[in-house]
């Protein structure tokens, strides 16, 4: 090695932003995406909306960032501690000297990442209360009118109508069409429901899809959907078509059906139901009336029965008067006998005491006359005087000639 | 009896169950009791009106870029006539 070209090298000597600039070179090219697996420690999120972290295992340790236009795309919420797999590429950040790791992508390891996402998520919403059981409200009992939110392609739509239609024809159904599944189907479901909301016609709404694969029914995980559900004044049930998993959308609703035909069962009563127990009721209204006025009819009778009472009061008391009569007659007349036959008695008696009885040894009463009084003194009498003189058996009347004093 | 437009189904039926009910306890006075009835027959007309007021009908709902609805009738196997309203 000359001297000449040592001193060249030396003059060729890089400045420091060079030199950083050719070890950014080298990394980049040799480090240009690589995939990395570490623990997230020391994560800070300033408002920037990028992520700082330090990626590291047991023994090792390396600077990370995620920038955010990568940060927004995270399904899920990094966190200390989180094992993760970062697809990303390795600089030098020169302002510093520091290297980093440029994350583009990040997932947990372990929890698959829509999984994690999809726990983080449901813990949220369950947090706000969104999945309460006093959130949730009651369907109509006979809705004039069902929305349905699903895509017009699918079977749901076609399970729906079928049994809706079989159950109670008398039904208006308005169909708001989105995709249920890829990119953007989660907003476009919200709209339907918010739309369904606005248009007013609709008094329940159906959201839903037929069975799928797990990623299949992703839209009706999102948060837009569960938002939107949340959000509706109109009762949603949600017939997301997988029974295994319940989605977030089935958290929210405010009835789960399992399928979209079962969900079709729980909107709407069977007409023919309704119909009969209408009629059943009006027939038993006509009976009732019927029995009404037929018992009326009864109560008039007995009434009108009841106010004969009077008259044959009337002749019952007549004759227990006639009774009570008769009764007094005859007491009268036995009393009277017994009366008569007790006057003849003491007549007799009387009689047999009679100072009379005495005339019929021969003598006889002497009377004034007038004055009718019994003469027992001569001296009471004059010369001249009439008396009666009254025998045992009759009467004669005489004149006094002589008194002897 | 005026029923509101906007009764419920159910209410009515249970309006009307109330009605046979009472009338069928027989306690009623005469004159209550052809109020009540003539009450029951209004509001067995009005259900009965409610169980076929809605025509069966499907529509789709779309949004216009004024943000106007539309509904326009979706067609099915059964029927394919097609309507729009605003």
């Amino acid at each position: 090695m000359s001297s000449v070209a040592f001193e060249d090298r030396r003059s060729a000597a890089l400045s420091v932003t060079e030199l950083a600039s050719r070890i950014q070179g080298t990394l980049e090219a040799d480090f240009g995406e690589v995939w990395v697996v570490g623990e997230i420690s020391g994560l800070r999120a300033p408002a920037s909306g990028h992520l700082y972290f330090t990626l590291k295992d047991d023994t090792s340790q390396l600077r990370g960032v995620m920038f955010r236009g990568y940060a927004r795309l995270l399904r899920f919420q990094p966190e200390d501690g989180l094992a993760v797999l970062i697809k990303g590429r390795v600089s030098l950040y020169s302002a510093r000297g520091d290297l980093q790791v440029y994350a583009a992508t990040m997932e947990p390891r372990g929890l698959g990442e829509q999984q994690l996402a999809l726990e983080q998520l449901k813990a949220k919403l369950a947090a706000e209360g969104l999945f309460a059981t006093e959130r949730k409200r009651p369907l109509p009992f006979f809705p004039r009118c069902v929305g349905v939110v699903t895509t017009l392609g699918g079977a749901a739509i076609h399970d729906i109508l079928t049994i809706l239609h079989g159950r109670c024809p008398y039904t208006r159904v308005i169909v708001r069409p989105t995709q249920v599944q890829g990119a953007g189907a989660g907003v476009e479901i919200a709209a339907g429901i918010h739309d369904l909301n606005e248009h007013g016609q609709a008094e329940v709404i159906i959201i839903g899809r037929g069975g799928g694969s797990r990623e299949d029914l992703n839209a009706f995980n999102e948060e837009v959907v569960a938002r939107a559900i949340a959000d509706s004044s109109l009762p949603v049930i949600a017939a997301v078509g997988h029974e295994i998993d319940l989605s977030i959308a089935d958290l929210v609703a405010d009835h789960r059906a399992p399928t979209p035909t079962a969900a079709a069962e729980i909107v709407v009563p069977v007409w023919t139901d309704l119909s009969s127990q209408v009629a059943g009721n009006a027939r038993a209204l006509a009976s009732t009336m019927q029995r009404y006025i037929g018992d009326s009819h009864g109560r008039v009778d007995r009434l009108a029965e009841r106010m004969r009472d009077p008259q044959r009061q009337i002749d019952a008391l007549r004759e227990r008067l006639r009774v009570s009569v008769l009764r007094l007659r005859t007491a009268f007349q036995r009393k009277n006998e017994y009366a008569r036959a007790q006057v003849q008695d003491l007549a007799a008696t009387l009689n047999s005491l009679s100072p009379l009885a005495v005339l019929g040894r021969g003598y006889s009463l002497t009377r004034t006359v007038p004055g009718n009084t019994l003469v027992t003194t001569a001296a009471n009498l004059t010369r001249g005087d009439q008396v009666r003189l009254t025998f045992a058996h009759g009467e004669a009347t005489a004149r006094i000639e002589e008194v002897a004093k | 009896m005026e029923i509101p437009a906007d009764k419920k189904f159910e209410d009515g039926l249970q309006d009307l169950e109330g009605l046979v009910e009472k009338l069928d306890a027989g306690d009623l006075p005469l004159e209550a009791a052809l109020q009540a009835f003539e009450d029951g027959v209004v509001l067995v007309r009005f259900l009965e009106d409610k169980l076929t007021e809605v025509e069966k009908r499907v529509e789709v709902l779309t949004r216009d870029n004024s943000g106007m609805f539309h509904t326009q009738s979706l067609e099915t196997d059964a029927e394919a006539n097609e309507e729009e309203d605003a």
